[in-house]
């Protein structure tokens, strides 16, 4: 269904001007082995329900952005900036 | 006097040989090639009811014309299964064989067509690449001199691909699970899976518990959820994808035509409606919500193709749930550190004319404790070993 991202730099614009950049997961340490890799690479959690992702304002910003948003429905919360630590991911 | 009902309703025993999670055509055929080898104690779970998921919203096209080897020998069973189908069911699936052909409008696409049918005939898939004037005479109103933005270069032709009646499809398998003995269960909804040692133990419903020793995962759009239930995350990612149908037209248009640079496929129903499909939403979601940007993009992309269509109304749109994995193929075999958990997941947008080669496999797989041969290359374990089936070219928007 349609619907519209709140962007933190743009404010409400309709989905098709992002680009959806999947789940927020954690990345593994370099040494982690290759099932563990393997398991970061090609898995996904694909929540039916709320799921915090990442999102790309790629027809205005140009910024990355992480929001929550129920998968079922589409209905978002708020966009947050991503921390030091989440933009590794 | 009403009808006599395809199928029986009944109570949920407590325990049953097998559990099928999904009443679709995987899950429906499974019970029936499973009955068939002569394991009837087997209950197919659905959620709403047989054929609500993606059997009842796809766009019914048949074809074997894929890219693979492995990809190529496993679809052309199925095409062979569904043209038994009919015979071996009892029940008119109205399998119109009539023909598909994939365009390409760029010097890239034709060497991809070429590439796929050396590959389908080294198989002795029938499929050739045609050229302007032959075209022109399997789809006279196809715009293929008139002025247009990508002109069409060449087509992949395969005539064994069609269309079927995908209702009829589900219907006639739910039949054949009853008459062989399966029990099929609706509105059953699959809300837990109990694990004990390493091996399943039973499943959890809105409706009870049920002790099985093996468990079918072959759903799609809630795959992932289903297989999380028992501790196995799937490389799966869940997008919407949009189809849409016209109103009735005289028929015209024989062949299934498929556009990957257009986004668009088209077919001609037996009643005479048009069905369109594109390409799956980019985000991922479970909503099956339709949109407006689906229908102006098909209709501009469809009249690209068609301009004669210029005038026709469009009736319904509606979403079905594709389960996307990375290589565009399937993922079918037995869990591999779970005893018991078989799936047949991950069907993206190519599961339908997959189920009868789907579920014959799986039956014999889950009957025998050997994997078969054909089914070898799509086993889970092939991401972490870096034996991906790479079918995106043929699969992306090419139904």
């Amino acid at each position: 269904m349609s619907f519209q991202i709140e962007c933190p730099e743009c404010g409400c614009r309709p989905v098709g001007e992002f680009h959806f950049g999947g789940a927020v997961r954690e990345r593994p340490e370099p040494a982690a082995g290759d099932h563990v890799w393997a398991e970061y690479v090609y898995t996904r959690p694909n929540i039916a329900g709320v799921q915090r992702e990442w999102w790309f304002h790629r027809a205005a910003c140009k910024q990355w952005f992480i929001a929550s948003r129920d998968t079922r429905s589409n209905v978002m919360q708020p966009a947050q900036t991503p921390d030091s630590q989440e933009a590794r991911g | 006097m009403s009808p006599e009902p395809m199928w029986r309703t009944h109570e949920l025993k407590d325990s049953y040989d097998v559990v099928v999670i999904g009443g679709g055509v995987h899950g429906l055929a499974t019970a029936y090639y499973l009955a068939r080898l002569g394991i009837t104690d087997v209950a197919v779970l659905e959620a709403k009811y047989v054929g609500f998921g993606g059997s009842g919203r796809n766009t019914a096209i048949v074809r074997s014309n894929y890219r693979t080897p492995e990809g190529i020998a496993f679809y052309d069973l199925s095409v062979k299964l569904y043209e038994q189908l009919a015979a071996e069911l009892e029940f008119n699936v109205m399998f119109s064989q009539h023909g598909h052909l994939t365009l390409a409008h760029n010097e890239r696409g034709v060497s991809g067509l070429v590439e796929r049918a050396n590959m389908n005939q080294w198989l002795e898939v029938d499929s050739r690449v045609i050229f302007p004037e032959e075209i022109q005479e399997l789809v006279p109103e196809l715009n293929l001199f008139g002025h247009c933005r990508f002109p069409i270069l060449a087509a992949l032709y395969h005539p064994p691909g069609g269309i079927i009646r995908h209702d009829a499809v589900v219907w006639a398998y739910a039949r054949g699970v009853d008459r062989r003995g399966g029990q099929v269960h609706q509105q059953t909804e699959v809300t837990g899976i109990e694990v004990r040692g390493g091996a399943v133990e039973a499943v959890v419903t809105n409706r009870g518990r049920v002790k099985t020793r093996v468990v079918v995962n072959a759903t799609a759009g809630y795959a992932s959820t289903i297989s999380r239930m028992a501790g196995v995350p799937l490389p799966i990612e869940t997008h919407p994808l949009q189809a849409c149908v016209t109103e009735p037209l005289k028929p015209f248009l024989n062949a299934v035509i498929v556009s990957s640079t257009l986004h668009v496929y088209v077919s001609q129903t037996d009643r005479g409606e048009l069905v369109l499909g594109a390409e799956m939403d980019d985000y991922a979601s479970y909503s099956l919500r339709g949109t407006l940007g689906f229908l102006e993009g098909a209709a501009l992309h469809l009249l690209e193709l068609f301009p004669c269509l210029a005038n026709v109304h469009v009736l319904r749109q509606w979403a079905g749930l594709c389960d996307m994995t990375p290589d565009y193929s399937p993922i079918m075999g037995a869990a591999p550190e779970l005893r018991g958990l078989y799936m047949t997941v991950g069907w993206g947008t190519y599961g339908f004319k997959a189920g009868p080669a789907s579920g014959f496999l799986m039956a014999e797989l889950i009957a025998t404790g050997k994997t078969p041969p054909r089914l070898e290359p799509f086993a889970l374990t092939r991401f972490a070993a870096d034996r991906l089936v790479g079918e995106k070219a043929a699969a992306s928007v090419s139904h």
